[in-house]
């Protein structure tokens, strides 16, 4: 497999409004055909990467590339990239179609190109018909939709989406994020996505970097962002997990880790444990056994459920240990009738894979 | 499921007999005496009372008459030019309002309603010290004898104009103008190609507006015209002092024509750019 393009580079970006540090030496490669997501918690400078690279705002150093050449100080409006607003900023006097045209007629191009670029980019995000529909005459949905096309009608390089789904309901919003993910593979387009709900960054990331106060903490992608985290802050932000904490310390070559929950862990030889490291282990990881697992990849525990949060297909349970540590685990809804053992101040045994540890930088 | 269901409906007062005799009634008072004014217009008698048969006699009397004609002009005149100068600082000032800070910028917010709430008659006598305070020059020549007029005009329309067109500028927020970046306009395409046909309708509307404002004020105009400077209404209410003719019903049937339709196109305008608001 070759290596494949850098449609977006940022090098050592700096960005400052007056005290605040909303970026803060952020360096990010976003390869091309990546769906690219930034995910973190609101006011951590995420919005503010999508505006550098947009040319919306300009950097105090550093340097954005945009395919290897330096747009730095290359005006927004000179620059090929598209971005979908949080409020979707469509213009309000302007019908679906002089909307979505805008960016072509600037271009200059041509009356029939554009006629049937738009048509093909309605038939794409599933409005034809509204050609002539005021924005005030749209749901929500639909003006995400015509927001959408408005950026990818232009074929920019890369199409930055600033929080998109977020004033959409539950399920339009996954219908979406579906969307999002199909759209962008059959255009073999760039998409850089910046959120702060982690179940979207998962289902429709290939890429996610996590950021807080301004620095980017982790990039990987999507599914090894969530199983194997390398930051404790990356780990929690994308999901629930319990924390072990802990020190290790190596006897007979083998690496055990002297946890306050759960004792001596044994850890597999070949995994490095940083200094002041700690292990984390996903709620969904645990399983609830009938009796005490003495198996020896395994960890076992019991203890008294103190919570349990019903969302339907799973339950979140918390169990409390005898030495007062509390365990977080999920259990799927697999049958109904087990509902009725999860009753707060049952005593429970559950065990899980020490291969499902995680190893996690403070 | 996606589409929410509305509970309220307007009251139906076809329905309701109380509601019904008191629209017909207010109808009625509100209506009534303006068709009265426009069909005796047509009324072939010296006076008002009794239908003596039609005629257009007076309508061309109008016509003949100097002074009604001079005082015509004069209005219209009056009315164009405090039109172009109050939408100009109308909308220079609500453009100011919407994009710029500036020291104090909310009191200015509050400052541009007072010669809308002052009441008129005290505008006309203030108007009036005014000039003769600073001594301006009691021309001769026509049009410069209506400059006094102008300017008390244009002083209490443009606030209209300000908030009309500061109303809908709220509409344009800050990401609209960035999108239009974003898409490849640059500066001043953005205010060529976004900002100016925004707001136009809210432009013409107010401007519409202005007109109408202009060519029906009686109080202020009375303060601050002259011998020289008559206006349509000042003419009609020293008309009015010799007594009721038709050629003033006549007179005033032209003026509600021209003012019923301006406020048809400026409601029109208006009505387009409400409907553009995303709730």
């Amino acid at each position: 497999m070759t290596e494949k393009k850098t449609t977006i580079e940022l090098k050592k970006l700096n960005k400052r409004f007056g005290d605040i540090v909303a970026v803060n030496d952020v360096s990010l490669k976003i390869s091309e055909n990546d769906f690219f997501t930034i995910l973190g918690p609101s006011g951590c400078g995420k919005s503010t990467i999508l505006r550098l690279i947009a040319g919306l705002e300009v950097q105090d150093t550093g340097a954005v590339m945009i395919n290897n050449k330096d747009c730095s100080f290359v005006p927004a409006n000179e620059r090929p990239v598209n971005m979908v607003f949080q409020s979707y900023a469509l213009f309000p006097h302007l019908s679906v179609r002089d909307n979505i045209e805008f960016g072509l007629k600037l271009k200059k191009i041509n009356n029939i190109d554009r006629k049937t670029r738009v048509e093909e980019i309605l038939e794409l995000v599933k409005m034809n018909g509204y050609d002539f529909k005021l924005p005030s005459e749209l749901s929500g949905g639909q003006r995400q939709r015509v927001a959408l096309a408005r950026a990818i009608v232009n074929k920019p390089k890369i199409v930055l989406l600033d929080e998109p789904l977020s004033a959409l309901d539950a399920n339009l919003r996954m219908e979406m994020q579906q969307e999002l993910v199909n759209i962008q593979r059959d255009l073999k387009m760039t998409f850089m996505l910046v959120t702060h709900d982690q179940d979207e960054a998962l289902s429709i990331s290939s890429k996610i970097a996590i950021m807080e106060n301004g620095k980017i903490i982790e990039t990987n992608t999507a599914t090894n962002m969530y199983e194997y985290p390398s930051k404790k802050f990356s780990a929690e932000f994308l999901g629930r997990i319990n924390i072990i904490e802990g020190a290790s310390s190596v006897i007979n070559n083998r690496i055990l880790f002297n946890s306050d929950t759960f004792g001596k862990i044994n850890i597999k030889q070949d995994i490095k444990l940083p200094k002041d490291g700690v292990l984390g282990i996903r709620p969904e990881k645990i399983i609830i056994e009938t009796g005490l697992n003495k198996q020896k990849n395994r960890v076992s525990m019991n203890g008294i459920i103190t919570n349990w949060t019903y969302y339907g297909d799973v339950s979140y349970i918390t169990i409390e240990l005898k030495n007062k540590s509390k365990v977080y685990i999920n259990v799927q809804n697999i049958h109904r009738n087990s509902l009725q053992e999860l009753n707060i101040g049952k005593k429970l045994f559950a065990s899980f894979d020490i291969s499902d540890l995680i190893i996690l930088e403070k | 499921m996606s589409k929410r269901i509305r509970h309220y409906t307007p009251i139906n007062y076809t329905k309701n007999n109380t509601l019904k005799i008191i629209t017909f009634i207010f109808l009625v008072i509100l209506y009534l005496p303006i068709i009265n004014l426009i069909m005796f217009s047509f009324n072939d008698s010296k006076r008002n009372i009794v239908w003596r048969g039609f005629t257009s006699k007076y309508y061309e009397k109008l016509f003949e008459n100097e002074m009604l004609f001079l005082a015509f002009s004069n209005s219209i005149t009056i009315a164009i030019t405090s039109t172009i100068i109050s939408t100009f600082l109308g909308l220079t000032t609500a453009i100011a309002l919407w994009k710029f800070n500036f020291y104090l910028k909310k009191y200015y917010d509050v400052a541009l309603l007072f010669p809308i709430i002052i009441p008129e008659i005290c505008m006309g006598i203030s108007m009036l010290v005014f000039f003769s305070y600073i001594n301006w020059p009691n021309f001769q020549l026509w049009p410069f004898t209506l400059s006094s007029i102008i300017i008390a005009h244009v002083s209490f329309i443009f606030p209209f104009v300000a908030i009309i067109i500061r109303a809908r500028l709220s509409m344009l927020n800050n990401e609209i103008l960035e999108a239009g970046l974003d898409l490849g306009a640059n500066k001043y395409q953005v205010i060529r190609k976004i900002i100016i046909p925004f707001m136009s309708p809210a432009l013409v509307a107010s401007a519409l507006l202005a007109f109408t404002l202009s060519l029906d004020d009686f109080v202020v105009t009375f303060f601050t015209s002259g011998p020289n400077s008559v206006t349509l209404p000042v003419k009609i209410y020293s008309m009015v002092r010799f007594g009721i003719s038709p050629e003033i019903n006549a007179i005033s049937t032209l003026l509600i024509l021209i003012i019923i339709i301006c406020t048809y196109f400026a409601i029109r305008f208006l009505s387009k750019s409400n409907r553009e608001i995303i709730k």
